[in-house]
């Protein structure tokens, strides 16, 4: 009898798991296009503003890394190294559909229409940086992990109810958040209601010190849509051409009804999970970061780029002013903001004040005229 | 005017919110179809079709999650949690969430949402789905929590809640469900989100509850009238905000009070009244403040349910006590 071969083999099941994701990509590190029938859909006008988007985070990273330095931000969650993964799929979305952030999605915040100096007083914590106007489709970033996509999944059931054409969710996690029982909860939701969502899973390698491999016993972070029934995609999270199409794509398959998707994105966080005190050095190796270091996707894009002749040092050292410039005019917009009262915090408790709340106003204001 | 048992009455005011504003929805596990699994929403899928009354996958986080979305898309969610003991698997979306949306967005965005869960004792469920739970969720800023003792509240209270533009915990009393009836107007009314309720009129002691432990309340005072004790009975009715006038003239009134709560008795919402009288009322006491609760343990296995669960002659013990202090 123990020779007898059982009724399935576990170990046979367990390793084909996952085996049929492999990176989508269109160009790789060395700037050599593998999929030249993308790159030709794009004018070289296109191709440079795409550029553009990259240098710009990476000047909004350098200038906030700095001015957290100086005590002139609060928090500050670092995105170098994910230029590519943020602003590639950022970019393909349209200005209607409703983005569910979190803390690392600053950036793709400022593009979907976030001024640059509400999102440093968010950053101080200052209540103006969340004031969004009607038009801006977002909320404010989400601190706890996985809990935007849940409510993704509504808004994307809301759309649908709605019936509002062209529009979709979307919203971003890292390979931790995708361990959260909301973020299965979201992807199997929007699945069930067949909503129009697109969770983007930026897979950075760490969740503060706990790397990728830590999380799950799962091959991808891909693999954990299928549970749910949705199509998902890995895409070289480094490289900007593949992210952005495979997000295009997928907003396109979300939007027509088809039900949600699921994208991960493999990139690397170059620095510390936030500037509060974090230490890479800490958990992990020169040896393991230098690869990623040298896989910046900023310089594959950019070798092309310069290599087709349309960018040079000149105009990224010009376009690299412009946007310290306008930085520097946020911070001066978010020095401006004035104070913040107790008693205006107490008004935006409830819309209409219950006792408690009334009797607390009127001992603020005695306290804020003083 | 129609005799209503109190689950007749919720379901009553959630068929006319539903067709009074197309916005609304209502949603959770086995409301559908199956009405849910006390029939609050019998019928209404029926009527209303499967667009505004779903089921959801079963995921309590998931129902909290999906209610702020919608709300975001301008949808004025009535989600079910099937029962309040299943609320710790949505407390973020509650505490952390949907309460804080207005806050948080210095008044850019609401969220109009009302979480309707049956709770309470005395039915003999299975753990984890009797649980006073009000005192955690009364203490979150930007969140009302609201508790009906009889029929005519459980409707006007539950269509203030559902017009509401901030976030409203309903709780139902499981036990009150299908033993009360009353004649209840067949319009939609309201009932203020604020307002406690002098449900018995009396000087000498004021006995201050809500939910099912009003009517043991109320059957006390009747008790005692036979001795020639004239006892007022306040129904809370809303726990947060706590109507601290209401409270603060009974007491003033009678000058004796007692605070009564199914919940075990630490940080609960007894303690809250006994400080609020404490704080503001100190002066007009004659007694120190009684308190009616539950032991500090877990809510307890079924057979032991009547030992734990706060009863008449325990409320009848106490009011005598503070009556002869």
């Amino acid at each position: 009898m123990d020779n007898e071969k059982p009724i399935v083999d576990f170990s046979e099941i367990r390793d084909a798991l996952g085996k049929n994701f492999e990176p989508v990509q269109v160009m790789d590190g060395q700037a050599n296009v593998v999929n030249q029938a993308i790159v030709s859909k794009y004018s070289n006008d296109q191709l440079v503003d795409f550029l553009k988007l990259m240098i710009w985070e990476r000047t909004l990273h350098q200038r906030s890394n700095a001015l957290t330095r100086q005590g002139r931000l609060g928090f500050y969650a670092p995105t170098e190294g994910q230029e590519a993964s943020e602003m590639g799929s950022n970019s393909a979305m349209k200005s209607t559909d409703v983005l569910m952030p979190a803390y690392r999605d600053i950036p793709q915040l400022i593009q979907h229409g976030l001024p640059v100096y509400k999102a440093f007083l968010w950053s101080r914590g200052h209540v103006l940086g969340n004031e969004y106007p009607e038009d801006l489709h977002a909320m404010p970033p989400q601190i706890i992990i996985g809990a935007q996509y849940i409510q993704a999944a509504g808004v994307a059931l809301g759309i649908k109810k709605n019936g509002t054409e062209d529009k979709v969710a979307y919203s971003y996690t890292g390979d931790g958040g995708t361990s959260q029982g909301d973020f299965y909860e979201g992807m199997n939701f929007a699945g069930a209601f067949q909503a129009p969502a697109v969770f983007i899973v930026q897979n950075n390698g760490y969740a503060i010190s706990v790397p990728r491999r830590k999380q799950t016993a799962a091959r991808t972070l891909a693999q954990k849509a299928v549970a749910a029934g949705i199509p998902s995609v890995q895409v070289d999270g480094m490289d900007f051409l593949a992210v952005h199409e495979v997000t295009k794509a997928a907003r396109e398959y979300a939007a027509a009804g088809n039900g949600p998707v699921m994208i991960e994105t493999l990139t690397y966080r170059f620095g510390p999970h936030t500037n509060a005190g974090d230490d890479p050095k800490r958990y992990r190796t020169k040896e393991e970061e230098q690869p990623w270091f040298d896989n910046d996707p900023l310089i594959r894009y950019r070798k092309y780029l310069t290599d087709q002749g349309v960018w040079s040092e000149d105009l990224e050292n010009e376009y690299v002013e412009q946007v310290k410039a306008d930085i520097k005019a946020a911070v001066k917009q978010a020095d401006e903001a004035p104070k913040q009262k107790m008693t205006e915090f107490l008004e935006n408790v409830f819309e209409e004040q219950p006792q408690n709340i009334q009797q607390q106003i009127t001992e603020y204001q005695a306290k804020e005229s003083k | 005017m129609s005799k209503k048992t109190y689950i007749q009455a919720i379901t009553d005011a959630l068929r006319l919110e539903l067709g009074s504003d197309e916005k609304t929805l209502i949603f959770g596990e086995d409301v559908g179809k199956n009405g849910g699994v006390f029939r609050a929403t019998d019928g209404l899928q029926a009527e209303f079709g499967e667009d505004r009354v779903f089921d959801t996958p079963l995921a309590e986080s998931g129902i909290g999650g999906l209610s702020i979305g919608l709300a975001l898309e301008g949808f004025r969610p009535i989600p079910e949690i099937q029962f309040l003991g299943f609320i710790f698997e949505t407390m973020d979306s509650i505490a952390g969430q949907m309460s804080r949306e207005r806050f948080r967005t210095g008044g850019t965005r609401h969220m109009p949402i009302t979480i309707r869960s049956p709770y309470g004792g005395g039915t003999h469920t299975p753990e984890m789905h009797a649980d006073s739970l009000e005192g955690y969720l009364a203490q979150i800023p930007g969140l009302r929590v609201v508790t009906p003792s009889n029929p005519y509240d459980a409707k006007g209270l539950l269509i203030s809640s559902i017009r509401n533009n901030d976030p409203v915990f309903f709780l139902e009393n499981l036990k009150l469900y299908r033993s009360m009836k009353a004649d209840i107007p067949d319009e939609a009314y309201t009932v203020p989100l604020d307002k406690a309720n002098v449900v018995r009129e009396g000087t000498d002691i004021s006995l201050i509850a809500y939910s099912a432990q009003v009517n043991q309340s109320l059957k006390v005072a009747e008790k005692l009238e036979k001795e020639g004790i004239s006892v007022e009975v306040v129904d809370l009715r809303t726990l947060s905000p706590l109507d601290e006038d209401t409270i603060l003239k009974s007491v003033e009134k009678t000058g004796r009070a007692v605070a009564i709560q199914e919940a075990q008795r630490q940080a609960g919402i007894a303690a809250n009244v006994a400080s609020l009288i404490a704080e503001k009322g100190a002066l007009y006491l004659s007694a120190p403040v009684g308190r009616v609760s539950a032991p500090d343990t877990v809510y307890p296995f079924g057979l032991a349910e009547d030992d734990w669960l706060p009863a008449e002659d325990e409320i009848e013990a106490k009011t005598r006590e503070i009556l002869n202090y």
